[in-house]
Formats: C-alpha cells, structure tokens, sequence
C-alpha cells in the first residue's frame, strides 16, 4: 500500500497485506453506513397506503434490518480475530530463533542507544549508578564484569539483512515508544522492565528510528536511524568498532 | 441570587445556589462552554504551530516543544473531564433525568449541587496549572509515570503536574457524587407506573454510565492518589528500580509503571462509554421522535446499553497492546474489545433500520445532529475493530490514525449529540426554539469542516505520524510529503471552530427572540415534556403511531394507556385495544 512507508520486514508483508484488506472493508461499511444516512435525509419518501399495518416494525423487518446484518458483522469481527491473531501468534506467542542477532535497544531522555554483546554473546552488567555520558559511559556498564569487555554501544542501529532479530528494550529513565515505521515495529520501554521484540530486516537500506510515547520536552526529536547491510557488511562494520569501555578505562 | 426569568420546564427560577437540578444543569453548561472554548483554543493553538512553527502568537510568543505539550495535556484533560463528561454524564441527567422518570426531585439532592461545586473546585485548580512557573504539565491526558512522577524529568512535571493530578482527584469525587445521586434517583424516585420497561432509553443509557462511573473514577481516584504518594510521600506504587534521569540517579523504587497503565486505563476506556452511552440513549429517543415510529427492539437496546456497560470494563487493555505486556493478554484483550464491538454495531443497525423505514421523518436541527452523531460514530467505530487487532495496533498504536479513530468516534460524536440534546431541549429552559436557519446553516458547516479536520488524519496515521510531535520536520525529513495534508486539517479545525460562533449566537439570541416553543415542541411521547410537574407514567416510552407516518397520533407517557392524542394535544377516546 502506497500510503504506508516502504516495508523492510519480514513480517511487514502479511501486516501490510492484513491492513489493506481491513482497511479496504471497512471503507466500503462506511461508505454503505453513510449512503443509507443520506438517502434517508434527501429521499423521502411517500406516506405508506397501509400505513397503519406498521406502527410495530414487524419480526420480519427486524429480522432482515437487524438480525442478518448483525450476524455478518459479528462473522466479519471473527475473522478479523482470527486472521489477525495468526499473524500475532506467529510473532509473539512463539520462540525467538536460536541463530538470531542480539541487540539492546535503551530509550534515554531523549535518544536512542543500541548495544550489540560482543563475540561471548552476553551483556555486561549495567549500573544505574555508573551512568555517565560525559565519561562516554551512557548506560552505566560495570566494568568489573568480564562480560562488559566486549559490549559494544552505537548510536545507529546495524542490523544484517535476512537474520532474524531479538531486540532488547529497555529505558532508563521515562517509557520511550521504540518505532521503526519501516519495520511495521512498535513496543514501549519500561524502566524498570526490559522487554523483547523479534523481527527479521529484509530489504537493505536505512529506516527512521522514532519515540512513539511521549517523553518529555524532546520528544519530537527523539529520533534514530536504522540501517540495514548485507550479512558481510555488518561483520565488518561490528568488527570495526571500538568497544564501548575503551574509553572509559581510558579516561579513568 | 436570583434571574428574573424563571424555567419554565418546572417553573422555578434560576438560582446559583440552589439545588435545583434544572439550574444545577445550567451552571454545568456554562462550566462546559467556558472549558470547550479554552481547550478549543488549545488544540487551534497546536494546529496552527504544526504547520506555521515560526508563527508567534499574540500576548504569547512562538511555543517552545514543552509549551507545545502543555497544550496537548491541557487539551486533552480540558475536553475529556469538563466537556465530554460533564455534558452527557452531568449537566444533561440534571436537566432531564428526574423530568424523565416523573421524579418530583433528585433523590440525594445536596450531593447533586455539591457535585458541581466540587466540578468547579476542579477545574479552577486544573487551570491553576497555566499560572505556575514552569507552567502545565507536560506528559499528556495520561501521564504516565516516571515522566509524571519526578519533577525533574520536564518542565510542568513540577507544581504543575501537582496541580493536575490534585484536580483529577477532586474531579473523581464530584463525578462518583453526581453518578450515585442519579443511580438512587433512578431506582427510588421513580413515578406510579414507571417501571424498568417503561424507562426511555437515555434514562437506561444513565444507569450504565453512572454505574461505569462510580466503578472507573474510584481506581482513577486511587491511582492519582497513590501518584501524588510516590511523588510526595514516600511510596513507590509506580517506581522502578534503577532509575536514572539526566544522569543522575533517581530514587529507587520497587514498583512499576505498568500498575498506573492499568489503573489509568480501567479507567480511561469506561470513561469513553461514560462519555458516549448518554449520547446513544438520546439518539434512539430522537430518531423514533423525528421518525414517528417507536424504537425497534426496545429490550434489544437496553440489553446491548447495558452490555457495553458491563464489557466496558473488560477492554482496557487494547490500550496497551504495545507495552510489553504478555502477548497472551494481548489477544485477550483484542477479543473482549470485538465482543464489545458487537452490542456496538446492534445499536447502529437500529439506527439506520428506523431511518431505512422513516418515510416522512422531519430534519429539524435535533435530528440533523442526532444523524450527525451516527454518521460519526460510525466512521470512528468502524477503525475500532482495526485497532482492536494487537498486530495492526503494533503498527497504528499512537499514531494520527488513533487521533483520527477517537476523535471521530469520542469527540466530534459526542460533542453532535451534545448539540442534538441543546438543540432539543433548548424549549424547556427557555420556552423557545433555536433558530432553526442559523442551527442548520451551524450542522452543515460543522459536519463538512470536523471530516475535513479529522479524515485526513488517517492518511498520516498510516503513513507513520506519531502523536504528540511539535514538529514534522526533524533529522528524520520521512513525514515532510504531510505538510500540505497537515495544512488541509488546520485550515479545517480554524473554519470548524469559527462556525461554532453561528451556534453561541443562537444560544443567546434564541433566548428572548426565537420562537415560543409551545407545549412538547417536538411531539414527544416522554415525561420531559408533560405539561404538569408530576405525572403519573401511563404507558411506554416510544409510542408513535398508530399511523406511523402521522404527524398527529402518538401516545405520551403522562397519559392513561386508554387514551390517545389528537392533533392538539388533548386526550382521545380510542381503546387500547384498537392501538394495536
């Protein structure tokens, strides 16, 4: 659908697909909803010759006003549940894969920082007391904990395409909205309750990464970008970059 | 003090202090159309910074992003509590709801009057919030904790947000007082011969608003309570651990944000049914009014009122589908919100099967607007079982396309059966009419300018637009191809609100100069327009016909089931047996 942002996701198609179908139904209701209003306001019609007869409105007439469209539109509702819980049983209810790319994902007053673990594949430890951006520690990583070694924060979130992703939410402060129109992707960040999201990028290129909950005076502003690469580009590029205590032991 | 003109609905004059529920019903208007005309100018605000954002405006200066919010927030509260359910949950049951059931007074009459101080003692604190320094808060109608829980993460969230949820609370009382005062005086205060089936079906729509009141504000009540504790007192309800704001560590808690979530929206969605129940009662009774037909499936409509009522409180979680919470719940709560869809769609299909059989219906301005109301709540509820669906909410959840949906189906429906109740029962506290030219010049423009204003929003839902943004422009430049639909909405919502002008004249010009009312100006069959004070209820509340088409015969409730109207008004002699 041309409306929407290009889709990048893997699940982004049947979604895509879904809404439009939704959406297209629903407009023609409204559209049928709106006609009947309208016919009744300018068509007027004609007292009845035995008008008499249809003080009550008959269990006929109620039969096929009433009772037949409401059993189409409660069999229209049951489908839109089931369809649409398929497509969320097949993301949510199920397990992530075991190959998928691990990322962190933290909403902080009023940007966003991505942390990948390093080749042990474990995050180091976080601190709220060590959080200190000007020391260029903005998460807090304890550096006593050998799993911090290896962690690596960016700024930009690096993602390879066609690997599935488990993605790691968290905030530190106020709940961020972690959303990635490009990615049909949304979920908030909880303090004090780190969250998960799978999906699987398909279509290199570069996303907004945006707050979708109101957090304050930034808000507006609290934007990323999302950059999807060939598998090769990406370890090049998480090979590349510093980890994220080297500066900070530097600098102590 | 006393206005020389007395009501002449009951034939008392109007007082200030009084606890007399017609003048009680006027203040609660004047409350609203003082907050309706604030937070109008709140939202023009807001458009007009959207798509102008150097504009300065007057007295004021160009809105810096957390003056931008302030306005969101004020906004929001403004036109939820003070317009939206002080109208239909308020002002409307204290000028009809006892006149409808025959009751000679509200049954707890000084809770009633003292409910609307309380109202007022609300608001002035509310407003309070503009005067502070740092000024209002920031974090939206919902305030969701931490944002609203530490004064240092934003300007507002201060004195302000103190302000705010101290207001809510306060609010929360005078709803629960005015709610119980009308529940007793539906079910003790009823005339001889009222019985449950012979209620009208606003009077149903008050006892499921009321009951979802006093059951919504109580934990609305509890959660602004327990913020003000964590944010005064020591508490940690809505406290995580290891919170670090600007750098620097916060109090550590052992609670969560997720709690006020929950509590915030048991509350937030009943409150749209508080908001929207009464304006469906009064649609089914205008239609069979201005149709001449009575309400099709009488028992059907109170069952599907009632039920919305009851599932009303089993939906809230729709809000939150995106908050992290077990996905199991998520489908959950996607199912009660479908289920309560279908009560939902019953009551339109009423609706539009008494307009499919109207024949000569006559489109004065109450039934113009109570159409206006269904075409609305139409179009917004339609979006709702879309939303309803946790995995499109993944992608619409606090985007334009949610704006669009309960903007649609809260406010522009509720604020048209707003007009369809003035509108209609204009006569009873004035013994005129409304110009009609002027309120049909006021539907027309009003109708076209609210889609005009709310349609297009749905086109910048999809393509990805966020609440709650200052701007458009930023480092992310994907939404700039809006601009010009974003400026189609503002130059809507300035034409929408300049009509409204068309209708204050009216309210005020109609007052001495329109045209005297006459007993029952519509013709109608309920006992808010008998001639005496007290009636004694004869039959039931929809008896048009039996020429359905007649303008001449229907039954009132104030007379005995024997007898019938004449095209003046008096009695007849007809059988009951020959209605039939």
């Amino acid at each position: 659908m041309h409306w929407l942002p290009p889709n990048g996701a893997l699940h982004g198609i049947a979604l895509d697909h879904l809404l439009r179908s939704n959406l297209t139904i629903v407009f023609w209701l409204f559209i049928a909803a709106q006609m009947v209003l309208l016919a009744a306001m300018f068509l007027r019609r004609r007292p009845q010759q035995n008008a008499s007869a249809n003080r009550r409105h008959s269990p006929r007439f109620i039969l096929f006003a009433e009772v037949l469209p409401l059993v189409a539109i409660v069999c229209l509702y049951g489908w839109m549940i089931v369809t649409s819980h398929k497509l969320w049983a097949a993301r949510r209810e199920s397990a992530v894969a075991q190959r998928a790319v691990e990322v962190e994902a933290t909403g902080i007053q009023f940007q966003w920082y991505f942390r990948y673990p390093g080749s042990d594949g474990i995050y180091g430890t976080l601190r709220p007391q060590l959080v200190s951006a000007p020391t260029g520690n903005p998460l807090g990583l304890d550096p006593q904990d050998p799993h911090s070694a290896d962690d690596v924060v960016s700024s930009i979130l690096m993602l390879p395409a066609g690997r599935p992703v488990d993605l790691r939410l968290r905030s530190q402060d106020v709940i961020h909205g972690f959303f990635i129109p490009g990615m049909r992707l949304k979920q908030d960040t909880i303090p004090g309750m780190p969250g998960h999201i799978a999906f699987t990028p398909e279509m290199i290129g570069d996303y907004p990464i945006l707050c979708s909950q109101v957090c304050g005076l930034g808000h507006a502003r609290m934007q990323a970008r999302l950059r999807v690469v060939s598998p090769a580009d990406y370890d090049r590029w998480l090979a590349g970059r510093e980890h994220a205590l080297a500066n900070v032991e530097a600098a102590q | 003090m006393t206005v020389s003109r007395s009501i002449p609905g009951n034939g008392r004059a109007f007082r200030v202090f009084t606890t007399d529920p017609r003048s009680l019903a006027i203040l609660y208007l004047l409350l609203a159309l003082v907050s309706v005309i604030l937070g109008t100018l709140l939202s023009l605000a807001m458009r007009i910074h959207r798509i102008w954002p150097a504009f300065s405006f007057p007295l004021f200066g160009v809105p810096t992003p957390e003056q931008y919010l302030a306005l969101v927030t004020m906004h929001g509260t403004l036109m939820v509590f003070f317009v939206l359910t002080v109208v239909p949950q308020s002002a409307f049951p204290n000028l009809v709801l006892p006149a409808q059931i025959g009751a000679e007074r509200m049954a707890l009459p000084r809770l009633n009057a003292a409910a609307f101080w309380i109202s007022l003692a609300s608001f002035l604190v509310l407003i309070a919030a503009f005067c502070v320094p740092q000024g209002a808060p920031i974090s939206g109608w919902t305030s969701y904790p931490p944002l609203s829980a530490f004064p240092v993460a934003g300007p507002g969230q201060g004195t302000g947000m103190d302000l705010w949820l101290v207001s809510i609370a306060v609010f929360c009382i005078a709803a629960i007082a005015s709610s119980a005062s009308f529940l007793a005086t539906i079910l003790f205060r009823r005339t001889q011969g009222m019985s449950f089936t012979r209620l009208p079906l606003t009077v149903w729509s008050w006892i499921a608003s009321s009951g979802l009141t006093i059951t919504a504000f109580v934990v609305l009540f509890a959660a602004a309570i327990m913020l003000l504790g964590d944010r005064h007192f020591g508490t940690s309800f809505f406290l995580p651990a290891g919170e670090v704001i600007n750098g620097i560590q916060q109090r550590a808690g052992s609670g969560s944000p997720m709690l006020w979530l929950h509590l915030f929206w048991f509350f937030g969605h009943p409150e749209v049914y508080i908001s929207i129940l009464p304006g469906m009662g009064l649609a089914s009774s205008i239609l069979a009014n201005f149709t001449r037909r009575p309400v099709p499936a009488y028992s059907m409509m109170v069952a599907a009122t009632l039920l919305i009522g009851v599932l009303g409180l089993g939906v809230w979680g729709h809000h939150i589908f995106v908050s992290g919470m077990n996905p199991y719940a998520g489908t959950a709560f996607g199912l009660t919100t479908m289920a309560i869809a279908v009560p939902s769609s019953a009551e339109v299909l009423t609706w539009l099967a008494m307009l499919f059989r109207g024949g000569r219906m006559r489109l004065d301005t109450p039934m113009l607007y109570t159409l206006g109301f269904i075409s609305f709540f139409i179009a917004g509820g339609l979006t709702g079982p879309i939303l309803a669906q946790p995995a499109l909410d993944s992608y619409l959840h606090n985007t334009f396309f949610v704006i669009a949906h309960f903007h649609l189906v809260m406010a522009m429906a509720g604020v048209f059966s707003i007009f369809a109740g003035i509108y209609y029962w204009y006569p009873l506290l004035t013994g005129r009419r409304m110009n009609e030219f002027l309120g049909k010049l006021h539907f027309w423009i009003s109708i076209i300018a609210a889609y005009g204003t709310f349609f297009p929003m749905h086109y910048a839902g999809l393509a990805g637009e966020p609440r709650h943004y200052a701007q458009l422009a930023g480092p992310v430049e994907s939404f700039a191809s809006l601009i010009p639909v974003e400026r189609g909405i503002t130059w809507s919502a300035l034409t929408l609100a300049t009509a409204q002008f068309i209708f204050l004249f009216n309210v005020f010009w109609s007052i001495r100069r329109g045209l005297p009312a006459g007993e029952n100006t519509w013709h109608a069959t309920t006992l808010e327009w008998s001639p005496e004070t007290h009636p004694i209820n004869g039959c039931g509340p929809y008896e048009y016909g039996p020429q359905a088409q007649s303008e001449t015969d229907f039954h009132p409730q104030w007379l005995a089931a024997s007898s019938k109207v004449s095209a003046s008004g008096e009695p007849g002699t007809t059988p009951a047996a020959e209605r039939e």
